[in-house]
């Protein structure tokens, strides 16, 4: 069977990984971290993904998209608070997000495809072979059409979805493989958009998941906005500067504050300076660890709420916990750790590194579904209560939190008028007593053969499936047909629309393809004239005058051509450079090793 | 015909309804796998929930021996073992875990248990009751009319607070009276697993079955009903 990779789609990094040998490992590519900043811009050579595209962030703020995670499965009107917050521009269309882009606007899961497509180039390159299956991982928390949409944005990225599981689960099983823990465990998983709380029984390799909780609006990017919006006040009582009309300084700020409170895991204080526009001087400030907690501390505390209604619902309390594990990159904050701790009255484990052990998880997952790992098996639950809009606008329960998945349902429908051929239900998700408290999932018609009132019989099965992704299914109980059922999901794109953007993704893929050429030849292109001029610098005197202005031109010719768009014409400036440059190159080689013969130290001469 | 045999004979004609593999045709003699081909088979829907985890119908369960037959059970069903199998069989995959998960979470909970049970022997409990059970009629009525009160009143005024104090009591009275239902249940589950156990035929076992399970009823759906209402009660004054 083909390789299935496991692929962590973080809100802030995003991760690929794969099973080698009965040891799960990241990919990262050459001379790279593992970790892909799940950013997206749109440069004037297309698309670009990851660690370059974050360089966009404050010089290119309006064309370069981050944390879209924030924005799966969601409508505008769910998103409306923090608009003013996000540089780039968000409109609607059929109850999906866009985000503009230059003159094209994309749905989340299309700038999701574009993060999956990165990490699943890396995963060929370094596996030398073509990858098509994942296995991708989403906030415990996530509902049907988060998860729905995150399933879509791998098909347009071109790959199958084997399953979706949820991050906590997947980090506990990179645990169990490691520690072979057995007893009762939580999982406390805050990363950069999402909280999750899991609590988890694991017995001979069944990681059964006792019930789960969580906030997907609560992380790092929060304690980060806290610290922004505290700097943009004082940059105004300081310097009466108004920066939320400097849409790349904001960025700035933002990625100021992220920096100093990650300082401040290690550090008791820290300086946070950045340049103001036009030339207006420089802002400086302290800022303390006590100060951090300060803003922080409700944001923390919001996320004992879950873990309480978790233990509460599995049955337990915390000292029936037997390990605490912390998952994501924000349980590095001192005051996160010391929380958590309090409540479950135990020091909690972090031996993994936190910001790969979810990608992990994926990859061992990953190998259960290919059939190598068959000791483990994990069972999970759903988040969310499930049910239908009756009479009155109530919302009627069918499937309650924290059940075990697969999990189904099953409600009998018939009709109350004479001739009645159709009954509308609308399925919802979600704790709250009325259906207009709780999320709604999707609408549909159930066909029903015309007959007296009463009579008709059908049976609708609403099973969630192992994804925790909902399927609906109706039968004629008069007449024994099952009925297919065309579900209108409420925030997702229609099954139609994926098709289109799947289409359009090949499209541009070749598009792709000669854009990430022409980053790459760009980025090897500066690399050589920055050591080109190092070595012109120290080397230059050993060289003719005439050779050195044959490499001067050669250098400028570099930097025009990089300037294009052509990566084969960048190339061939390169090697000629290298050719013009080469007599330079073997003069210092022959100079470095006479010095060396001569008993001095090379690092004298450079 | 005692529960116990009348329990294996139900059984034996369940496999008789599915007597066939739906892949191999063969006569079906294994439990949940074809012996023949050994392809996954759909768990029957009248099978009943005991049966399958191959518990006799009592109430008192071993849960370590529950939760060990679930676990090899998950094993054998779960979706995550049939990805390269045909569509059919994940589909049986899917269908059989969403049933074993069901059967698991109903058999845990004791008060589930013995409301299935109760389905099994006699039909459904559902039939949820819309007044109080008549040794509670007075107490309740009050507390209905001290609860309006409560919802329309001042919550900061002293009246409030004394009003607040008094459904505080009543909640602790009904809970009291959730624990002596629950304590009475257990007896007659004590009752009806020695009654199982005997396994005798007559027409005094007859009857006495017959008024177990009718006791059983009883408590239960007044148990349910108290239960809404603390519910109901504490989400007022939370
Ligand atoms: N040393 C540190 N101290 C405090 N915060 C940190 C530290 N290191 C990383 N972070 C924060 O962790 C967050 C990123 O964590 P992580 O990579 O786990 O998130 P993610 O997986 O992308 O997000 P999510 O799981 O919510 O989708 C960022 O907000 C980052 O600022
Ligand atoms: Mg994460």
């Amino acid at each position: 069977m083909a390789r299935i990779v496991g692929i962590d789609l973080g809100t802030t990094n995003s991760l690929v990984a794969y099973m080698d040998k009965g040891t799960p490992r990241v990919i990262s590519a050459r001379h790279e971290r593992a970790m892909v900043p799940s950013v997206v811009a749109l440069t004037d050579n297309g698309l670009i993904v990851g660690d370059p595209a974050k360089e966009h962030l404050t010089r290119n703020p309006e064309r370069t998209v981050y944390s879209v995670k924030r924005f799966m499965g969601k409508s505008l009107a769910d998103v409306q608070g923090e608009l003013a917050y996000f540089p780039y521009t968000l409109t609607e269309k059929g109850g999906v997000i866009r985000i503009q882009l230059g003159e094209k606007s994309y749905s989340p899961p299309q700038i999701s495809a574009m993060i999956l497509k990165e990490l699943k180039l890396r995963a060929e390159a370094f596996l030398g072979e073509s990858i098509t299956k994942a296995v991708i991982t989403v906030p415990a928390y996530f509902n049907d059409s988060q998860r729905q949409a995150t399933k879509d944005a791998g098909m347009i990225a071109g790959l199958e979805v084997l399953r979706i599981i949820n991050e906590p689960t997947a980090a506990s099983l990179a645990y169990g493989l490691q520690e072979k823990t057995q007893g009762t465990i939580a999982v406390y998983d805050l990363g950069g958009g999402t909280f999750d709380i899991s609590i988890l029984k694991l017995k001979n390799g069944i990681f059964e998941v006792l019930a789960t909780n969580g906030d997907t609006h609560l992380g790092g990017d929060d304690f980060d906005q806290l610290i922004a919006d505290l700097l943009l006040k004082d940059i105004r009582a300081q310097h009466g500067l108004d920066l939320s009309t400097h849409p790349d300084h904001m960025q700035t700020v933002r990625l100021q504050a992220e920096h100093a409170k990650i300082r401040l895991s290690d550090e008791l204080k820290t300086i946070v300076s950045l340049d103001l526009p036009d030339g207006q001087g420089r802002f400086t400030r302290e800022l303390t660890r006590d100060q951090l907690e300060g803003l922080c501390s409700p944001l923390v505390e919001r996320s004992l709420g879950p873990c309480r209604l978790a233990l509460k619902d599995s049955g337990l309390s915390p000292t029936d916990i037997d390990e605490v594990v912390l998952v994501g990159g924000s349980t590095r904050m001192p005051l996160v750790r010391q929380r958590v701790q309090a409540l479950f009255g135990k020091e909690p484990h972090c031996d993994l590194n936190p910001d790969e052990v979810v990608a992990l998880g994926a990859a061992v997952q990953a190998d259960i579904l290919s059939g190598g790992t068959t000791d483990m098996l994990l069972l999970d639950v759903t988040p969310l209560s499930l049910g239908i809009e009756t009479m009155g606008g109530v919302m009627s329960s069918l499937i309650r939190r924290n059940t075990t998945i697969p999990a189904s349902a099953k409600e009998m429908f018939t009709t109350y008028v004479d001739g009645q051929t159709g009954v509308d239900i609308h399925i919802l998700q979600g704790e709250r007593e009325l259906a207009k408290d709780n999320r709604s999932l999707a609408r549909f018609r159930l066909k029903v053969p015309p007959l007296p009132a009463g009579v008709p019989r059908i049976e609708v099965t609403f099973l969630i499936d192992a994804n925790g992704i909902l399927n609906v299914m109706a039968k004629d109980m008069r007449t024994g047909e099952t009925q297919s059922i065309e579900v209108k999901p409420s925030y997702g794109l229609s099954d139609q629309e994926v098709e289109r953007m799947i289409e359009d993704s090949f499209k541009f893929a070749a598009d792709d393809v000669s854009a990430r050429k022409v980053i790459e030849a760009r980025l090897d292109a500066g690399a050589l004239i920055t050591t080109t001029e190092k070595s012109l610098a120290d080397g230059g005197h050993l060289v003719s005058a005439e050779e050195v202005a044959k490499i001067r031109t050669a250098l400028s010719a570099l930097a025009s051509a990089k300037e294009g768009t052509d990566p084969r014409a960048i190339r061939g400036r390169m090697a000629d450079l290298e050719q013009a440059a080469k007599g330079l190159t073997v003069a210092m080689l022959d100079d470095s090793l006479k010095q060396g013969l001569q008993g001095k130290k090379i690092s004298d001469v450079t | 015909m005692n529960g116990h045999t009348h329990n294996t004979d139900d059984r034996r004609e369940l496999q008789m309804a599915r007597s066939m593999c739906w892949h191999c045709q063969s006569e079906m003699a294994g439990e949940y796998f074809c012996d023949r081909c050994v392809k996954v088979q759909p768990v029957s829907k009248d099978l009943d929930y005991f049966t399958c985890f191959g518990l006799p119908r009592r109430l008192a369960i071993d849960t370590k021996v529950l939760e060990a037959k679930f676990y090899e059970l998950s094993r054998a069903f779960h979706p995550d073992f049939y990805q390269n199998k045909s569509n059919e069989e994940r589909s049986i995959s899917l269908g059989n875990s969403a049933m074993l998960n069901t059967a698991y979470r109903t058999l845990r909970d004791p008060i589930q248990r013995a409301e299935y049970l109760l389905d099994l022997e006699a039909g459904a409990v559902k039939d949820i009751r819309t007044s109080p059970p008549a040794d509670l009629f007075e107490e309740i009525l009050e507390l209905q009319e001290t609860l309006d009160e409560f919802r329309e009143s001042d919550r900061s005024s002293e009246h409030a607070s004394t009003l607040r104090a008094k459904l505080h009591t009543d909640r602790t009275n009904l809970e009291e009276r959730q624990r002596d239902m629950e304590a009475r249940l257990q007896q007659l589950f004590v009752r009806w697993d020695a009654l199982q156990d005997r396994g005798e035929a007559t027409e005094q076992a007859r009857t006495e079955r017959t008024l177990i399970l009718k006791d059983m009823r009883d408590i239960l759906s007044n148990r349910t009903y108290v239960k809404n209402i603390v519910n109901d009660l504490v989400a007022t004054i939370a």
